[in-house]
């Protein structure tokens, strides 16, 4: 009788725990590659998202890198268990829009699930870059950054240089260099992350040379890499000249890992990386006032710079999930594009306002006054008309392709190769690569 | 002496208790292997959409690609000066320790403890101590006049990477040297003493000789683990460069599959790999072995 009244009673404590979960939310996996303070920022935007209604709970999943978060996400979907949301970066754009099979795209997210959806509402840069060849948006874009140039004013004053007065073209930052290291105050000029994104992608849009045919990729997988031509050689061939001379140090392939280091340890006065590495500029440079200022251009090639391009990543949508899924992944991204979230996140990160509304919010607050140098990033972008090459690029593979950009651009620094030598081959087995990815998606 | 052979009555108990191990090889060993096997003959693209079947194209191409025969030099290097270093200092610690009498527990223990970190944390060690910037060695060395940089430099590079990996495998050396040691009869050490052999000569031709099982098994684990082990060490410091300097065969293999999402090209450069190991370890049983003296 005992071990009755125990049975039963632990039954219905069983069937009360479980009572509350009857009521289940839907979980939305969102795979991203933001970590440190971004992270915590994206962690934010989550909860309230999740705390602004009880329908549906977006779980955010820090994957590690940004090539470690695609592949993992390719790993998922190829065994089925690929998460609703995945931020890739903008270099894999070209890979997953060949994947049609795979990629839901967020035009037809957000017509099938009656959200609201007006491209225009975005940067024209960051449409231009995420658009089908018939205008339609497929990714949903939430971090997208270009490279500026933050510089140590204190080092500036120091070389007896203006510190509001950054250099405007590469002759002034020769000039500024060589003066901040023959007057002691800083023993190099110049350093950069991300080399093929800053110094030949962006250099090329900058100074409108072709990155690729077929309008740097964006007509087909038939196009081939055309990044060897005058201007970029002319700079390649500096950069190894000013390398030798150390006004400029190298900070390692890809990102670029040691570069940070050296700018915060005020070993080089100039630093050239993402409008994103704001955030962890400001937090390591306690000690010594940093300016920021558009990337240098050369003025003896064009007088009209052109816009820089975009960088980051998109939140792609993977098929495969149930429609209950998609529905609360379109009311998620539609609660991102409300202006001040989309306002809070640019500010705290240095990423771009993606959406007009956010940039005039941000205006409206006051915000770019009280935050000299906040505002170069969309100011550069958006900087003139936007030609055929400073849309963007496109490629399949762009990940392999940068690879080999940076292999040869360090056989470059070692002397093995001349800059025009490098950049052939660059495109030469960079073709190669581009010939795979087309063979490999007929 | 007849040895006592017992009879086991039931025949399917054996096979029971074999089976938790296998299913874990075959689940975590055979199986992926045989799938990158399959993977090798086809060509896909990354989500795995259209595959096509394509011979021996992938092998064909590793074999002309010059970043691959590249990548086989350069892991050629590698694995030589890592088994040649490490398995040489630990041999001469080993020697070492064994003199000592009293504290050689302590050290012992000291130069075990580098074993026991894993091998993506010993490069981040060692990227510290060389970074170009903030790291102590270059420091040192820009004081005696050398310039490190192995951002730059691919010598640098893979000095650099070779120090790490043989740092992590001396200790594991050291332990089997010491062992060996101490399985060398001092009766023979003391004889040949006796009869006028100098410590040189008392260790090329009594010590070495007894101590070459020890050495045999080590060369074989040495040359494994600097052709598969390695791969956190070269993904914490130079990820393969400076352009592919540091590129070794196991890095390739998961750069071309992984980052560069070529999953056949990957899969047969794994195979190669597994056909060298296999054939290095079949070479040196068959050739090496007949020189150790059991």
């Amino acid at each position: 009788m005992k071990k009755l009244g125990l049975l039963l009673s632990t039954g219905i404590i069983a069937a009360l725990a479980h009572a509350p979960q009857a009521a289940a939310q839907t979980e939305i996996a969102w795979w991203h590659a933001m970590d440190a303070e971004l992270g915590k920022k994206l962690e934010e935007i989550a909860t309230g998202f999740n705390e602004s209604q009880s329908e549906f709970k977006v779980v955010p999943t820090y994957k590690g890198s940004y090539p470690e978060t695609l592949t993992a996400a390719i790993a998922a979907f190829r065994a089925n268990e690929q998460p609703a949301i995945v931020q890739v970066f903008e270099v894999g754009t070209g890979t997953m829009m060949a994947a049609k099979g795979a990629v839901y795209p967020v035009y037809q997210l957000m017509a099938d699930n009656g959200e609201p959806w007006d491209p225009s509402g975005f940067l024209a840069p960051v449409t231009g870059y995420y658009s089908d060849t018939d205008g339609n948006i497929l990714s949903m874009p939430f971090n997208s950054s270009t490279p500026i140039m933050y510089y140590n004013k204190d080092v500036f004053e120091k070389a007896g240089l203006d510190p509001e007065t950054p250099p405007k073209t590469w002759a002034e930052l020769e000039t500024m260099s060589r003066q901040i290291m023959e007057s002691g105050a800083a023993p190099c000029g110049f350093t950069s992350g991300w080399i093929s994104w800053v110094q030949l992608e962006n250099l090329s849009a900058i100074h409108d040379q072709p990155y690729g045919t077929l309008e740097n990729g964006f007509g087909g997988l038939g196009t081939e890499f055309t990044f060897n031509g005058p201007v970029q050689v002319q700079h390649w061939d500096n950069l190894k000249k000013w390398a030798d001379e150390g006004l400029f140090q190298y900070g390692g392939p890809v990102g670029g890992a040691d570069a940070p280091p050296k700018f915060y340890a005020q070993e080089c006065a100039i630093y050239m990386n993402s409008s994103a590495s704001r955030a962890g500029v400001i937090n390591n440079s306690k000690e010594f006032e940093v300016g920021f200022a558009p990337l240098p251009y050369y003025d003896d090639v064009t007088t009209d710079p052109k816009n820089s391009i975009i960088g980051g990543a998109t939140l792609w949508a993977l098929n495969g999930k149930d429609p209950e899924v998609y529905k609360g992944v379109a009311q998620f991204f539609t609660y991102l594009s409300q202006p001040d979230i989309q306002a809070g996140w640019h500010q705290f990160t240095g990423y771009l306002p993606i959406t007009n509304a956010a940039y005039e919010l941000g205006q409206e607050q006051g915000y770019y006054e009280a935050n000299p140098g906040s505002d170069i990033a969309i100011k550069q972008i958006t900087r003139g008309t936007p030609t055929a090459n400073s849309k963007g690029i496109r490629f399949g593979n762009l990940t392999q392709a940068r690879t080999v950009v940076d292999e040869e651009f360090e056989a470059l620094l070692a002397g093995s190769k001349t800059a025009q030598e490098a950049l052939d081959a660059a495109v030469e087995r960079g073709n190669q690569i581009l010939r795979d990815f087309e063979a490999a998606n007929q | 002496m007849q040895a006592k052979r017992t009879i086991f009555p039931n025949k399917i108990l054996p096979y029971m208790l074999l089976v938790p191990q296998l299913a874990v090889t075959i689940a975590f060993f055979i199986w992926p292997a045989l799938q990158a096997l399959k993977s090798s003959f086809e060509r896909e693209d990354p989500f795995g959409f259209s595959t096509t079947f394509v011979w021996f194209e992938n092998y064909r191409r590793l074999f002309v690609d010059p970043s691959y025969l590249n990548a086989l030099g350069k892991t050629a290097i590698f694995a030589f000066s890592v088994t040649l270093l490490s398995m040489t200092l630990s041999l001469i610690l080993a020697v070492a320790v064994n003199r000592v009498l009293r504290t050689n527990r302590l050290y012992t223990t000291l130069l075990v403890w580098p074993y026991a970190v894993a091998p993506v944390v010993v490069g981040i060690l060692w990227w510290f101590m060389f970074n170009p910037t903030i790291g102590i060695a270059p420091y040192l060395l820009r004081g005696i006049g050398i310039s490190w940089n192995h951002r730059v430099d691919g010598t640098d590079a893979m000095i650099l990477v070779i120090i790490a990996a043989s740092w992590k495998q001396i200790s594991y050396n050291f332990l089997f040297f010491v062992a060996g040691l101490q399985s060398v009869p001092n009766s023979l050490i003391e004889a040949a003493a006796i009869d006028g052999a100098g410590p040189f000569k008392r260790f090329w031709t009594i010590v070495f000789p007894l101590l070459s099982p020890t050495t045999f098994f080590l060369l074989i684990v040495n040359i494994n683990y600097a052709m598969f082990d390695t791969f956190g060490l070269i993904d914490a410091t130079t990820n393969g460069g400076p352009n592919q300097a540091t590129n070794i065969l196991v890095y390739k293999v998961y750069a071309d599959g992984f980052l560069g999402l070529n999953i056949g090209s990957s899969s047969a450069q794994s195979v190669v790999l597994m056909i060298i190991v296999i054939a290095l370890t079949a070479i040196q049983f068959r050739y090496v072995e007949r020189r150790v003296q059991y």
